[in-house]
């Protein structure tokens, strides 16, 4: 075991008890997005993806890589717009609330 | 020192994410918390551009440009009613972006001069494990949810259980070999394979009404995925990012069993939703002998005009019959002639979570009206229609006393208890649990039978013509 093996468990669990915290009290009304979102975000792993191309590596990880990076894109570009689309239909009736003076 | 910088600004897009997850539990705020996380990444893919790690960066433009293209195209390509879907299909992209980053890490480390620590290679492992059960999994989800290729219904087969614990135990003997001889490819590539045919067997053995479960599963699996990469590269932004959205793909499908009044369990590995031919038995044969009452549009549209509280139950049937837009044209027409009109929106309605209010939204009727199942069901008693569009198991009444029924303890929303109940269905046809609904031979309940959209259009002209 590592040291950077511990802190990442350590930083792993915490982050799951923050992302209970969070998510607990979603109105079901905003599931679908939540879902979308949240899809979206864990397109995070772009970054692995470009640090494994970036590096010098031999030719098939880098094709491997590349892929990964198409696919991470995908998942991070496919899921925010898809959550806004769905977003903005929520919100167009809001126009004459209060709300829109800010 | 970059480097220290580089790990600071990951934390602070982690932070973002939290906060943008934060403003997406609150209507008003949520498309702002959207446009925040996706800044969040923004942040998190120009730190890694500008990491000194990076020595190329040709092939990585090329690919952010055809994922972006790519992304862009099926954002806005897919249909409200395919989003369920979409959102599986999406997620598999992710999860196999994890498996490809753990393949290229492994294949890297095995080379001459290069050392593959125990600890990378076991995340490596879980890498290609979890990322492996996602993209099978969510492929099969997406192409089940669409009807293609895959039937809705669970497939069985003897043995899978068998199957299920020999892929998972080819996935550790792999791991454990790998540990002993480092680099060899077949074991590598066996490892992979085994991931990939496990996601398939546990989705495609799952049926079509548990889908949102299965979504949502998978939506925490990718986090995971995601968290184990960070693990691979020894990067905490990704760790703190993957783990959020495991926890939250973990709680909705709390939500979405609980709503189900099933254990997790019993959703993975119960088999579930296998149509029990002629379940009911006598119960359901006397409910059949005694026969249910139907009504016309007129009558229909002369109890909708003058009442005060209308209540719109809508199923995923009148999401297929693409019926969205005309519920809402009648509630309007009815909004006009002063009566309320509510939704009830059962947690489970449509294929995802939250997946009516989406359909419903789409066709611009206000948020506020739709309810959940807390908010709608102390309303039914004073409701002087409760008016059923393509629901059925979520009204059945069975669900709170019989205790013999499938779907006892699920919790329902209470339609039987308004003054009149008018359901519209295309036939008797059960749904999908196969159950007899007992709401259908209250004596207080009409059917109109017919297509949802078709039986809405005359009942539109109907209450345009009421005085």
């Amino acid at each position: 075991m590592t040291d950077a093996l511990i802190g990442g468990i350590v930083v792993f669990v915490l982050a799951s008890f923050v992302g209970f915290e969070v998510i607990n009290k979603v109105p079901s009304l905003l599931h679908t997005p939540l879902t979308s979102a949240s899809n979206a975000i864990s397109g995070i792993t772009i970054v692995g993806s470009m640090t494994v191309v970036g590096m010098v590596t031999p030719e098939l990880s880098n094709v491997f890589g590349v892929i990964a990076v198409v696919f991470a894109m995908i998942n991070v570009v496919g899921g925010y717009l898809v959550s806004d689309r769905m977003l903005a239909m929520f919100g167009s009736k809001k126009k004459d609330e209060p709300e829109a003076k800010s | 020192m970059m480097q220290h910088l580089a790990e600071l600004a990951y934390l602070l897009a982690a932070v973002i994410f939290i906060i943008g997850l934060k403003w997406l539990s609150s209507p008003l705020r949520a498309r702002k918390g959207n446009v925040l996380s996706a800044f969040g990444m923004l942040i998190a893919i120009v730190v890694t551009l500008l990491d000194k790690q990076i020595v190329s960066y040709g092939l990585i433009a090329i690919g952010l440009l055809i994922g972006t293209v790519l992304g862009i195209w099926m954002a806005y390509a897919v249909k409200m009613t395919a989003m369920p879907q979409m959102v599986g299909l999406l997620n598999g992209f992710g999860g196999g972006a994890s498996l490809l980053v753990a393949a290229a890490e492994w294949y890297r480390l095995i080379q001459p001069g290069q050392t593959l620590t125990t600890g990378t290679a076991v995340t490596i492992y879980l890498s290609s494990l979890v990322g492996g059960v996602t993209i099978a999994g969510s492929v099969v989800a997406a192409l089940k949810l669409q009807g293609w290729l895959v039937p809705d219904r669970p497939v069985l087969f003897p043995g899978r259980h068998a199957l299920s614990i020999g892929l998972i135990l080819t996935v550790a003997a792999m791991g454990i070999y790998l540990g002993y001889n480092p680099g060899t490819m077949w074991a590598f590539i066996v490892l992979n394979v085994a991931s990939l045919i496990l996601g398939v067997q546990l989705v495609i053995a799952i049926g079509g009404a548990d889908q949102p479960v299965v979504i949502c599963l998978l939506n925490s699996y990718s986090g995971i995925a995601a968290a184990m990469t960070g693990f691979v590269i020894n990067n905490h932004g990704l760790i703190i990012t993957g783990a959020l959205v495991g926890a939250s793909g973990i709680i909705l499908t709390n939500i979405m069993c609980k709503a189900m009044n099933r254990s997790i369990w019993n959703v993975l590995f119960g088999g579930v939703g296998v149509v029990v031919a002629g379940s009911g038995g006598d119960k359901g044969a006397a409910m059949r002998a005694k026969g249910v009452r139907t009504i016309t549009p007129e009558d229909t549209a002369a109890l909708l005009g003058y009442g005060k509280l209308v209540i719109v139950v809508p199923g995923y049937g009148m999401a297929v019959a693409q019926a969205q837009h005309q519920v809402r044209e009648l509630a309007d027409l009815l909004h006009k002639r002063g009566v309320e009109v509510l939704y009830a929106i059962h947690p489970v309605a449509g294929r995802m979570p939250g997946h009516m209010n989406v359909l419903l939204a789409e066709a611009n009727v206000p948020y506020e009206a739709l309810q959940d199942l807390d908010q709608i069901n102390p309303n039914f008693d004073r409701a002087d229609v409760a008016i059923v569009i393509g629901a059925n198991d979520v009204v059945n009444p069975a669900a709170r006393h019989d205790t013999s029924s499938p779907i006892y303890g699920m919790p329902i929303l209470d339609a039987d208890k308004a003054q009149h109940i008018i359901v519209m269905k295309r036939s008797m046809n059960p749904g999908f649990a196969g159950i007899e609904n007992e709401l259908f031979y209250d004596s207080k309940t009409q059917m109109l039978f017919g297509d949802a959209k078709k039986s809405l259009l005359t009942l539109i002209n109907e209450v345009r013509v009421l005085e």
